[in-house]
C-alpha cells in the first residue's frame, strides 16, 4: 500500500489515469449540449431573427469542470484510498482474546467490540487462529481456536452478562504452550484475576484493553426520612466529578412503562459514593418498579424495587360522633400508630369516599352502624380482594337492640356467629382473673411469633360455638375462646379481633405483639429484606431476570431458587456465575428484588503490574475512502445533468417531473398555489368564469372530498343548467381575494383552523358582498347550534368572528325550496340535520291565496348544516361517485336530491330571489299540483 | 354488392362517430348564448308583425287587414318585418399548424375554431340564417338538416390539395353577393391568400370576420436555452441556441402581424379579433353573434 501522508492508495497505479483528464476536456469542449426539438406553428415569425449574443458553440466551461471533476473522483475512488492506513500488525501464532464481559462491561461495550473487531481484522489478515471467550461465560470444554471470520461473525451476537466472572478457571489447562493474549477488562479488581494473569503470561506476552471510565453500580432503595434514597458507588480512585441523572420508571394508569420521577445524582471529584433522594406521593412510589441512571447501559445501572418500596394503604372509618375523647382514649389510637410507619392511612367518615381510594384494608372499630347499601358496598369490596380487620367493642358486644344475652349476632361482615353480651373477666364486678393468650398454633399466620405473658385479655365478645369455628379461630386465649377469627370471602377476608382496638378491654395493643400480628396479616409491610431465618426454609420463583444491558426479561421458565442461595445472594458483593441472577424473586405474597449492587459492594479499579501493556482507547481506524469519491461523482454528475438541462431549457420540465415523483409525499401543498405569481394566475382563472371554492378544513382528505363534490356539482350545473362553471378551487380566506368567488364551501372539522384578524376582515368583507358561505358540519345531525358535537362547537368559535345575521331552520317557503327544483328536504350523505338560512324579516306575511309569504329581498349569506354534501356530490376522476350513500336504490335517490340541493344553492347564489317573484307562482302552483 | 354496403357503412359510423362530439358540444356552447330575434327593422318578408300602414291605391284588396280596418272609417295594410335571411359562409383552416396545442391533453387551435364555426352556424341556423363553408362543395343553405352536413364537413379533414400543407386558404366563391364570411385561422402563414380572399371579398361586396385563433404559447413564446423549431408540417425549420433572446423580437413580429391583419379587416369593411383556445369558449361566440348581428362592417374597433 503506497502512502501519501494520512492517506493511502490501495492501488496507487490507477492514479496515473488522472493524465487523461487534459484530453478529455479538450474532446469535451466541442461538443455543446444536445438542442430540444420543438414543433411551433408560429415558426415563420422566427425566420431570420438572431441572437443577442451569439454564444459560441462550445460547452461552457463549468460543466466542463464538472464533468472532468466528477471522472476525476471515479479516477481516485477506484484507486483505493484509505484514511489513516495502519501499517501490518505484529505477531503470529494463536491469539487468545479474553473477554470480561461483566456487568461493568456493559457501559461501553461497543468499544469494547470494536476492539475486539480490530484484533480480529488484524488476525485475519495474519492468518492467525484465534479464540474468543467470555469470563462470565467460560466455555464447558477445552477452548477452541477458529479462524478469524469465524469470530467475526459472532462477535455482533456477544453481549455481556449481569454477574462478575468467577475466579476459577478450569478451561486454561488446554491453552497451547504458546499463545498471545488480548485482555478486554472491565477495570475491576477481582479475587483469583492475578492467577489467571500470571497463567496467560506464562504462554506469552498478555495485552489489556480497559477503557478509563468508571464502573457506576445502584445499590438497592431504601426509605429514609419520608423519602426513597438510592446510592450509588463507582471504581473508587481519582475519578472527577460526575453529575449524572437518576429516573424512577414504572407503569402508568395506562400501563405504559414511563419516567415517574428524576433526581440528580452528583459525585462529587474523588469520591466513591453518592446518593439521589426522590421525594414521592405513594401513588406513585407504589408504581415504581425500578431505577436507572439516565443515559447510562448496563445492569449495574439499575436498582429493581420490590415490596419493601410498596406500602400498603389503609382505609380507617373514623368514628361518625364527633368525640371529644382524648387523643390517648380514641379507639382507633393504637391501630394508627402501629400502622403508621409502614403503611400510607386513609381516614374518613364516608365508606364510599374510603372505597373511592382504593384501599388494600380496611379497619371497622366496633359497630359502625352501616347502612343496608355501604354494607353492600363493602362486601363486594372484600369479595374482590379486600382485607376487612375489625375490631370488637362494647356495640358489637350488645348486637342490635332488643337482644338478650346470649343470642347469636348474625352479620356478614363477621367471620363468625357472635354471641350477644360477650363476657368480661378479672375487673373488680367479676371472680375470674385476666386471661393470657394461648400459643399460636401451627398452621395460622401467626405461627411462630412469641405469646408474651404480659398481655391481658379483661373483656371479650365470644363466639356462638360451631363446626367452623376452630377452623376460622386464628388465636385463642389460654382458655380456648377464640381472640381473632378469620373468614375467607371472595378473595378476599374478614378478621375480627375480638378485643376493641384501644386499651380498654385488653393490653394487647400496647404491645410489641399487635405490631407484629398486624403486619403478619398483611395490613402492613416491613420496609426491610426478609431476615435469613425467614429464608431459611423458603423456596423462591423467578420472575424476571436482568440482562447485562440492564433490561428486566421475564423469566418464569427458570428453576426455583432456595432461599439460602437467595440469601447469601443477597448480601454478596457483586453477582457470581453460580449464584442466583440478579432479577425479582417471589415467594408467596412477597417479591424480593436480586441487584448488582448492594450495601457490601466495593469497586476497586484492577491493578495491572508494569509489564502489561494496558490500551485505554481504540486507535483511530482506518477509513476506506472510497465511497466518498464515489459519492462526490455522483454528486457531480447529478449537478451537471441538472446544469445541462437548465443550458437546453429543459431544467423546468425536469423540475416538474422531479415535483411528480415527490408529490404523493406531500399530498397537503401540492394543492395549494402559493408563490404570488400563481396565485394571480388562479385568480385571473377565476375572474372567467363562475368557480365554485372551497375552504381548507386542516384534514388534507377533506378537502380532497370537498374538491371532488365541488367539482361533481359543477358537472351536474353544467349539464343540466346554463351554468358553466370552471374546475372549483381551494381558496384560503387567509391569503387569497374572495370577491371573486359567490359561493364558498366550508366543511368544519373539530380542528379546523380559525381564521387571524384579517382574515375575518376579508370574510365579512365577502359576506356584505353578497357572497355566500355554506358550512358544513359533516356531523350527520345535531347541526343545530348546540354545540354539541366537536365540529358544532369548531363552527361557533369560527363564526364567532364572523357577521352572521340571525338564524332560523329553512322555512318550507324558502326560495331555496324551488330555486331549480322543488325541494322538501336538503339531504347530503346524511339526510336528518336541520339546515340554517338568515331569518326572514317578521313582518313578512302569507298573501291571499298564495302558498308563499312575500319576502323579496336578500340572499342569505350563511347557510349552515351537517349533511356532509361534498361527500354525496363527490366524484372521482372517471366520473363515479367517490362515495357510498345510503342503500342501493334508495342511497342514489338521496345523492340525486343532495346534487339537487346544490343547483337550487347555486341558482339561489346566483340569481337571489328571482324565483320568489310572484309572477313565477302560478306555474309554481301548477306543478304543486294544487 | 355485400363487401360495398359493409364498407360504406363502416365509413358512416366512422364520421358519425365523430359527429356527436362536435354537435353535441357545440349545440351546448350554442345554448349558452340565447339570442334575441333580431329583425330588421325595416317591414319586408317574414312572419313578425310590423305595422299597419293606411292602405294605398296599389295595395291588392286581399292584403288589407279587415279586423284592423272595422275599427275605423281608414283601411290598412298589415305589414310584416323583414327578414331576409342572410348567406354566411364559415371557414376554419384546415393546415396543420392549426393542429397545435402547447400543453399535453389541451384543446388543439383546430379543435377550438371548430367548435366556435358549429356553434354559429347552429344559432345562425336557429335565427334562419343560410350557413354553409368557404369551399366550393358547401354553399350555404338554411334549415337544422343543414346542421348535420356542417359538422360532417367541419368533422372531416380535407382531404386533397390542402392536406398536409401548413395553411389553406378560403374558397368564397359559392358564397352570393351580399353575404357574410367568418374566418377562423391564426394567420401566422403567408398572408398573401388572405390579402387575395379580401380583395375578392370587397369587390363582391362580402361582409364578415377575421377570427385568429392562438395557443397561449405563441402569445408568450415561453421557450428558453438551445432550440430547434419545427413548423407542424415538418417543412420549415428554424434553429437557435437561446430562444429567450428571441422573445422580444418574436412578440414584436406577432403585434404587428396582428396590426397588419386588423388594418386589411377595416380596408375590407371586416371585422377582426383574436381568440385564445384555452379561454372559455362562450366569451368567444358572444363576441362573434354580436359581430355578427350588428353587421361586421360596422366600425367600432376590436
Amino acid at each position: 500500500m503506497a502512502g501519501f501522508g494520512a492517506i493511502g492508495f490501495a492501488t496507487p497505479a490507477l492514479l496515473f489515469a488522472l493524465l487523461a483528464l487534459p484530453v478529455l476536456w479538450w474532446l469535451l469542449r466541442a461538443i455543446p449540449p444536445a438542442p430540444v426539438q420543438r414543433r411551433f406553428p408560429g415558426i415563420a415569425l422566427l425566420l431570420g431573427l438572431r441572437e443577442r449574443d451569439p454564444e459560441s458553440q462550445r460547452t461552457p466551461w463549468w460543466i466542463l469542470a464538472l464533468r472532468v471533476a466528477a471522472l476525476a473522483f471515479l479516477i481516485l475512488a477506484l484507486s483505493g484510498p484509505v484514511l489513516n492506513p495502519r501499517g501490518t500488525p505484529t505477531g503470529d501464532g494463536p491469539l487468545l482474546v479474553v473477554m470480561d464481559a461483566s456487568w461493568a462491561s456493559a457501559r461501553d461495550w461497543p468499544r469494547r467490540t470494536e476492539r475486539v473487531a480490530q484484533a480480529l481484522t488484524d488476525a485475519r489478515r495474519a492468518g492467525r487462529p484465534v479464540a474468543l471467550l467470555r469470563l462470565t461465560d467460560p466455555p464447558p470444554g477445552p477452548v477452541a481456536f477458529r479462524t478469524a471470520d469465524h469470530w467475526q461473525e459472532r462477535l455482533a451476537g456477544l453481549v455481556p452478562h449481569a454477574m462478575a466472572p468467577g475466579p476459577d478457571h478450569p478451561w486454561l489447562d488446554s491453552l497451547p504452550q504458546a499463545v498471545e493474549t488480548l485482555w478486554i477488562s472491565d477495570g475491576l479488581a477481582r479475587e483469583g484475576r492475578s492467577a489467571l494473569l500470571n497463567a496467560l503470561q506464562q504462554r506469552g506476552p498478555v495485552r489489556v484493553f480497559e477503557p478509563d471510565a468508571p464502573a457506576v453500580v445502584l445499590l438497592p432503595p431504601r426509605f429514609a426520612e419520608g423519602g426513597v434514597t438510592v446510592a450509588a458507588r463507582r471504581t473508587a480512585g481519582a475519578t472527577p466529578p460526575a453529575d449524572l441523572t437518576l429516573v424512577a420508571l414504572g407503569l402508568d394508569p395506562a400501563g405504559t412503562e414511563r419516567v415517574l420521577a428524576r433526581a440528580s445524582l452528583a459525585f462529587a471529584a474523588r469520591a466513591d459514593s453518592a446518593e439521589g433522594v426522590f421525594t414521592l406521593q405513594p401513588e406513585l412510589r407504589n408504581r415504581i418498579s425500578r431505577f436507572q441512571i439516565e443515559g447510562m447501559r448496563g445492569a449495574g445501572a439499575v436498582a429493581l424495587a420490590d415490596d419493601s418500596l410498596r406500602r400498603r394503604s389503609v382505609a380507617l372509618l373514623s368514628v361518625r360522633e364527633a368525640s371529644e375523647a382524648l387523643a390517648l382514649l380514641s379507639p382507633l389510637h393504637y391501630v394508627r400508630q402501629a400502622l403508621a410507619p409502614s403503611a400510607d392511612l386513609v381516614e374518613g367518615a364516608s365508606i364510599e369516599d374510603l372505597l373511592l381510594a382504593a384501599p388494600d384494608v380496611m379497619i371497622l372499630n366496633d359497630q359502625p352502624g352501616l347502612s343496608e347499601s355501604e354494607a353492600q358496598a363493602l362486601l363486594d369490596w372484600v369479595r374482590a380482594g379486600g382485607l376487612l380487620l375489625r375490631f370488637a367493642g362494647p356495640q358489637l358486644a350488645a348486637g342490635p337492640e332488643g337482644l338478650p344475652a346470649g343470642a347469636p349476632v348474625e352479620d356478614p361482615l363477621l367471620p363468625v356467629t357472635l354471641r350477644a353480651g360477650g363476657r368480661t373477666v378479672g375487673g373488680a364486678m367479676s371472680w375470674g382473673a385476666p386471661r393470657r393468650l394461648a400459643p399460636f398454633r401451627e398452621g395460622t399466620p401467626f405461627a411462630g411469633l412469641p405469646a408474651p405473658d404480659e398481655v391481658e385479655v379483661r373483656a371479650q365478645v365470644l363466639a356462638q360455638p360451631g363446626p367452623e369455628l376452630a377452623e376460622r379461630s386464628i388465636a385463642e386465649l389460654a382458655d380456648g375462646t377464640p381472640l381473632v377469627t378469620r373468614s375467607l370471602l371472595g378473595e378476599g377476608q374478614i378478621v375480627l379481633f375480638h378485643v376493641t382496638a384501644g386499651a380498654d378491654w385488653s393490653s394487647l395493643p400496647l404491645s410489641g405483639l399487635f405490631v407484629r400480628m398486624l403486619e403478619r396479616l398483611a395490613v402492613s409491610t416491613r420496609g426491610q429484606l426478609p431476615g435469613e431465618a425467614e429464608l431459611a426454609d423458603s423456596v423462591w420463583q423467578t420472575e424476571a431476570l436482568l440482562d447485562g444491558f440492564g433490561q428486566l426479561r421475564r423469566a418464569d421458565d427458570s428453576p426455583a431458587v432456595p432461599g439460602t442461595a437467595l440469601g447469601a445472594a443477597l448480601i454478596a458483593p457483586e453477582p457470581m456465575a453460580d449464584a442466583p441472577a440478579p432479577g425479582l424473586y417471589r415467594g408467596g405474597t412477597q417479591r424480593v428484588a436480586l441487584n448488582v449492587g448492594n450495601n457490601r459492594s466495593r469497586l476497586q479499579p484492577a491493578n495491572w503490574p508494569d509489564r502489561v501493556i494496558v490500551e485505554a482507547g481504540v486507535e483511530r481506524p482506518e477509513q476506506p475512502l472510497a465511497g466518498w469519491l464515489f459519492l462526490l461523482a455522483a454528486v457531480a454528475l447529478m449537478a451537471d445533468a441538472l446544469g445541462t438541462l437548465a443550458l437546453a431549457g429543459r431544467l423546468r420540465a425536469a423540475a416538474a417531473v422531479l415535483a411528480l415523483a415527490f408529490l404523493p409525499f406531500a399530498p397537503g401543498t401540492a394543492a395549494r398555489a402559493d408563490t404570488p405569481a400563481q396565485t394571480e394566475t388562479r385568480l385571473l382563472e377565476a375572474t372567467e368564469s363562475v368557480v365554485l371554492a372551497h375552504v381548507p378544513s386542516g384534514d388534507p382528505r377533506i378537502d380532497e372530498i370537498a374538491h371532488a363534490g365541488l367539482r361533481g356539482l359543477s358537472i351536474a350545473l353544467y349539464n343540466r343548467s346554463s351554468v358553466e362553471p370552471a374546475p372549483p378551487m381551494l381558496v384560503d380566506p387567509e391569503a387569497d381575494e374572495l370577491a371573486l368567488f359567490p359561493f364558498l364551501y366550508w366543511p368544519v372539522l373539530e380542528n379546523s383552523p380559525i381564521p387571524s384578524a384579517e382574515g375575518y376582515a376579508r370574510l365579512n368583507r365577502y359576506l356584505r358582498g353578497g357572497g355566500m358561505i355554506l358550512f358544513d358540519t359533516r356531523d350527520a345531525e345535531r347541526a343545530r347550534l348546540t354545540g354539541t358535537t366537536p365540529a358544532g362547537r369548531r363552527l361557533q368559535a369560527i363564526a364567532a368572528g364572523l357577521d352572521i345575521p340571525p338564524l332560523e331552520p329553512v322555512p318550507s317557503d324558502h326560495v331555496l325550496t324551488r330555486t331549480f327544483y322543488l325541494l322538501g328536504d336538503f339531504p347530503g350523505r346524511h339526510a336528518d340535520s336541520t339546515v340554517w338560512v338568515e331569518a326572514a324579516a317578521p313582518e313578512a306575511e302569507r298573501a291571499e291565496g298564495m302558498p308563499f309569504r312575500n319576502l323579496n329581498d336578500g340572499v342569505t349569506p350563511v347557510v349552515i348544516g351537517g349533511n356532509d354534501w361534498a361527500a354525496a356530490w363527490a366524484i372521482d376522476e372517471a366520473g363515479q361517485p367517490m362515495l357510498p350513500v345510503g342503500r342501493g336504490m334508495t342511497g342514489e335517490r338521496q345523492r340525486e336530491m343532495a346534487i339537487r340541493f346544490g343547483v337550487n344553492l347555486i341558482m339561489h347564489v346566483l340569481s337571489g330571489n328571482y324565483k320568489s317573484d310572484q309572477v313565477h307562482v302560478p306555474a309554481l302552483l301548477e306543478r304543486l299540483g294544487q | 354488392m355485400t363487401e360495398t354496403a359493409t364498407r360504406l357503412r363502416s365509413g358512416a359510423e366512422t364520421i358519425a362517430a365523430v359527429l356527436p362530439p362536435l354537435l353535441v358540444a357545440a349545440t351546448h356552447l350554442a345554448n349558452s348564448a340565447l339570442p334575441g330575434a333580431h329583425g330588421r327593422r325595416r317591414a319586408g318578408q317574414g312572419s313578425e308583425f310590423w305595422q299597419f300602414r293606411p292602405a294605398g291605391g296599389s295595395d291588392a284588396a286581399s292584403r288589407i287587414d279587415w279586423r284592423r280596418s272595422a275599427r275605423g272609417d281608414d283601411h290598412f295594410v298589415r305589414e310584416t318585418e323583414w327578414q331576409a335571411a342572410r348567406s354566411v359562409a364559415l371557414w376554419v383552416d384546415d393546415g396543420a399548424a392549426m393542429d397545435f396545442a402547447s400543453t399535453r391533453g389541451a384543446e388543439t387551435k383546430a379543435a377550438r375554431a371548430r367548435l366556435l364555426a358549429m356553434a354559429l352556424g347552429l344559432l345562425l341556423l336557429r335565427g334562419g340564417e343560410r350557413v354553409g363553408l368557404a369551399r366550393a362543395d358547401m354553399p350555404p343553405r338554411s334549415g337544422q338538416s343543414q346542421a348535420g352536413v356542417l359538422a360532417l364537413a367541419l368533422s372531416g379533414r380535407q382531404t386533397g390539395a390542402g392536406a398536409g400543407m401548413e395553411h389553406t386558404q378560403p374558397v368564397l366563391a359559392t358564397l352570393p353577393a351580399g353575404g357574410h364570411a367568418v374566418l377562423f385561422s391564426d394567420f401566422l402563414g403567408d398572408l398573401a391568400p388572405v390579402e387575395a380572399a379580401l380583395s375578392e371579398a370587397a369587390t363582391r361586396n362580402i361582409g364578415g370576420l377575421l377570427v385568429q385563433v392562438l395557443d397561449p404559447a405563441e402569445e408568450v413564446f415561453p421557450f428558453e436555452g438551445r432550440t430547434r423549431f419545427e413548423s407542424m408540417s415538418g417543412h420549415l425549420r428554424f434553429e437557435t441556441l437561446r430562444a429567450a433572446d428571441l422573445r422580444a423580437a418574436y412578440l414584436q413580429r406577432l403585434a404587428a402581424r396582428k396590426d397588419a391583419l386588423k388594418s386589411l379587416a377595416q380596408h375590407a369593411g371586416w371585422r377582426f379579433t383574436t381568440l385564445h383556445s384555452d379561454s372559455p369558449p362562450a366569451s368567444g361566440l358572444m363576441w362573434l353573434w354580436q359581430a355578427i348581428a350588428n353587421g361586421p362592417g360596422a366600425r367600432r374597433g376590436v
